[in-house]
């Protein structure tokens, strides 16, 4: 007989790998982006793969020049790329979309480990990066549906924008919103597709829906004690994508149950304290990653007792 | 935020197990009616068959043995006979290594094949309890579901203990082993008056028979032996359980079946409850008949690399090729050799080791199955901590023995551990969390104790 392998138990895995995971948060995504075509045209597209060609690019060679196993088959960067990406308006400069997914791929993710190791969302990180530097490029909103009349991109505001600057501007329906007819960053107005996505996200088990809940359920409860409509506020801005999408990375996301229930309530309040109390108005980018930072204290707070300890404890 | 409070306010209510995992059942082998398996040309009698002290050798080279003579004993109390499984002539005492790394002596008997059966062997007279206590050690039982802590020790439990239910574990709930459902299909009759004889020499009047619901056969089978005719007063009911992985685990199982939760350091017998292996309760009712100890195993063999995957019935002793050439050989050359299930066996490096007490399968993978993946980083998924029966959190408790943290090791809870296999099984990053979780009790155990605080 040849040599046995020998290892520690268990001797049987799941099946489930990362790769496996990573593919269905790209499968999840997909109705989003289709819907971001329909509605901003073929350039979506091109943004979100020029976003994913220089994220997974930014993976390879920053392993490579650190002498570090290649990563790019776990996929986790294609995601990072689409969801930066998604996180922009149509109408970007490409480089600046390459520089954006370059900077959370290098910068947030790659110089703290790699994958799992990052303390805020890469891909958030990212998108802030690019507000404070190219604040022009980053808020040039077009009017969805405008690329199939052969007019040049007619340029809007977001509903945001409008509530913010005191509704000089009209307000889309709410059915528009809900489907996605509304000015904003190219993956986040269709909430239709978001929430498929969600909903295909939490089947699969990839997410927990603890975090998405507890985020828009407070941000809803919240819009009623400042007298705002909860549903246009739902529709509005990125707090969907940001939600399903963003705020259940698995790396800057409690690990217990009850730490996501309070990482879903503060990012909802934080959210909007900023879209009502704040000079910006979306805070969407903002909360989330300041509650990134509050994870390790959150999982130290909320770490479940062993079992046999409740009473040996007392 | 050490804040006990908080803590246990967070720790949603515990009156079901948390966490487990759905592990595939593969119970290849469970319309296979047990082969009795005759005996080989030799036999390995490891000294070392239980928890507990070694055995010592009482024969020497030369002497002639007969089925069910003492051939190992020692006078410590958390311990258990062996017996020799056939008859023949001792032909030396060794030292072999057993699949968890620690040494025994062995004794190695030719056998002559006539399986002549010692004079020794004779029912036990049994008029108290003590005197039972005492048969229950000669027989050399030893839990049978894979712990092997010897039966006697479990069945004296402290005199202040309260003890008002046993639990006779049939859950089974290790991929591919089918010995205990066997076990049932076979020799009901024996669960049924070992049950009785337990229950009364406990003084209890309730008694669950746990069994997963992945089993419908074995669970019409109890049901009708525990029925209102030969169970007057109900004392016995069937308790039929999820079938999700570790359900047969003593702590998973007290809980699931009476709601109770044995504190960290504390035994089952602590919260009133003693919990016994099925194939242990059926093998004492004939061994009160026949006054024939433990001298022989029954076994899943099964795996992608075995031929024909059965259960068999072999000598104590066997060497594991012997048992699956009887078993009908390998498919193809094995890459993986395990005794016991893929979630808690032990692999060997091979396959000439002996069959233990406490052995109920021997798995052989094919390279496909063998080999798991490379380990990945830590994605921080979560799924171990949601996994996780005893309510660790696996991926910390690995960052911490990275760190050599032997405090915050313990505040973390890794003792606790029982090695399960959950939080490996479900990791997509394929960590060796398991492995992890052992160097950690390890280094916890091996730390310089510090000065006790006032």
């Amino acid at each position: 007989m040849e040599k046995l392998f020998v290892s520690s138990s268990p001797h049987l895995r799941s099946g489930t790998g990362v790769r496996s995971i990573m593919l269905d948060v790209i499968i999840a995504l997909a109705p989003a982006l289709i819907a971001s075509v329909i509605l901003f045209g073929l350039r979506a597209l091109l943004v979100t793969a020029v976003s994913v060609a220089a994220a997974v690019l930014a993976e390879y060679l920053s392993r490579k020049i650190m002498k570090r196993p290649n990563s790019i088959g776990d996929l986790s960067a294609v995601v990072t790329g689409m969801l930066l990406a998604f996180n922009l308006p149509v109408s970007i400069p490409l480089w600046i979309a390459a520089l954006g997914s370059a900077i959370a791929i290098v910068v947030v993710k790659q110089f703290f480990g790699g994958i799992g190791q990052n303390f805020v969302n890469p891909a958030l990180a990212g998108r802030i990066i690019l507000m404070v530097s190219f604040p022009a490029q980053m808020t040039k909103w077009t009017m969805p549906l405008t690329s199939f009349s052969g007019l040049d991109a007619v340029t809007t505001a977001t509903p945001l924008g409008v509530l913010s600057e005191g509704g000089e501007q009209a307000m889309p329906p709410l059915l528009d919103m809900f489907f996605g007819v509304r000015g904003g960053c190219l993956g986040e107005t269709c909430a239709v597709a978001l929430l498929l996505g969600g909903v295909y996200l939490v089947a699969r088990k990839v997410i927990n829906p603890i975090i998405p809940i507890c985020y828009v359920g407070t941000a809803a409860l919240l819009s009623l004690a400042f007298g705002l409509d909860p549903l246009v506020q739902m529709l509005s801005g990125g707090l969907l994508l940001g939600a399903i999408f963003m705020a259940t990375d698995y790396a800057t996301s409690p690990l217990t149950n009850w730490g996501k229930v309070i990482f879903g309530i503060g990012c909802g309040v934080l959210t909007m304290i900023i879209r009502q109390f704040g000079s910006l108005p979306e805070g969407v980018s903002f909360s989330i990653v300041l509650m990134n930072i509050l994870v390790p204290y959150i999982d130290r707070l909320t770490r479940p007792v062993p079992f046999g300890e409740e009473g040996a404890r007392q | 935020m050490e804040n006990k409070t908080l803590r246990r306010f967070f720790s949603f209510g515990a009156s079901r197990p948390h966490g487990g995992a759905s592990v595939p059942h593969r119970k290849n082998t469970a319309d296979s009616e047990s082969v009795v398996m005759p005996p080989p040309e030799r036999v390995i009698i490891a000294m070392q068959q239980h928890i507990g002290a070694p055995c010592e050798p009482v024969v020497k080279p030369g002497d002639p043995v007969a089925v069910g003579q003492v051939v190992g004993d020692t006078k410590a109390f958390v311990s258990a006979p062996i017996h020799a499984s056939v008859s023949g002539t001792v032909k030396a005492i060794t030292e072999i290594q057993l699949p968890g790394g620690q040494k025994t002596k062995a004794v190695i008997i030719e056998s002559d094949g006539e399986q002549r059966v010692h004079e020794s062997v004779q029912p036990p007279v049994i008029q108290s309890r003590e005197d039972f206590a005492a048969a229950v050690r000669a027989s050399g039982l030893v839990g049978l579901g894979g712990a092997g802590f010897p039966a006697h020790v479990k069945l004296n439990p402290p005199k202040d203990a309260k003890i008002d239910t046993l639990i006779v574990n049939g859950a089974e709930c290790e991929p591919y082993i089918t010995a205990d459902y066997r076990e049932i299909m076979e020799n009901s009759w024996d669960i049924m008056s070992g049950v009785y004889a337990v229950k009364d020499l406990l003084g209890v009047e309730n008694v669950i028979i746990a069994i997963e619901n992945n089993k419908p056969d074995g669970i019409k089978v109890l049901s009708s032996i525990a029925d209102n005719s030969n169970d007057p007063d109900n004392q016995v009911n069937i308790k039929v359980l999820p079938s999700r992985y570790p359900q047969g685990a003593e702590k998973v199982l007290i809980q699931a079946t009476t709601g109770r939760v044995v504190p960290t350091g504390k035994l089952p017998s602590d919260v009133g409850v003693v919990v016994m292996n099925i194939t242990s309760i059926a093998f004492l009712s004939r061994y009160m008949k026949t006054g024939m100890p433990l001298t022989t195993k029954r076994l899943t063999v099964d795996g992608s690399a075995i031929w024909s995957p059965k259960n068999v019935i072999v000598p104590i002793g066997t060497p594991i090729k012997d048992v699956i050439a009887f078993a009908g050989g390998y498919k193809e050359d094995p890459k993986k050799v395990i005794m016991g299930g893929p979630m808690m066996g032990l692999a060997m490096v091979d396959d000439s080791l002996p069959v233990l007490k406490q052995n109920n399968a021997i798995l052989a993978f094919d390279e496909k199955e063998a080999k798991l993946m490379e380990p990945l980083p830590c994605i921080r998924c979560g799924k171990c901590v949601h996994a996780c029966p005893m309510k660790l959190m696996p991926t910390s408790i690995e960052r911490l023995y990275k760190a050599k943290d032997v405090e915050g090791l313990q505040k973390a809870g890794a003792m606790t551990c029982m090695e399960c296999g959950c939080c490996a099984f479900v990791c997509p990053a394929g960590r060796r969390l398991v492995q992890s979780m052992r160097l950690s009790k390890a280094l916890i155990k091996n730390a310089p104790k510090k000065e006790a605080k006032g």
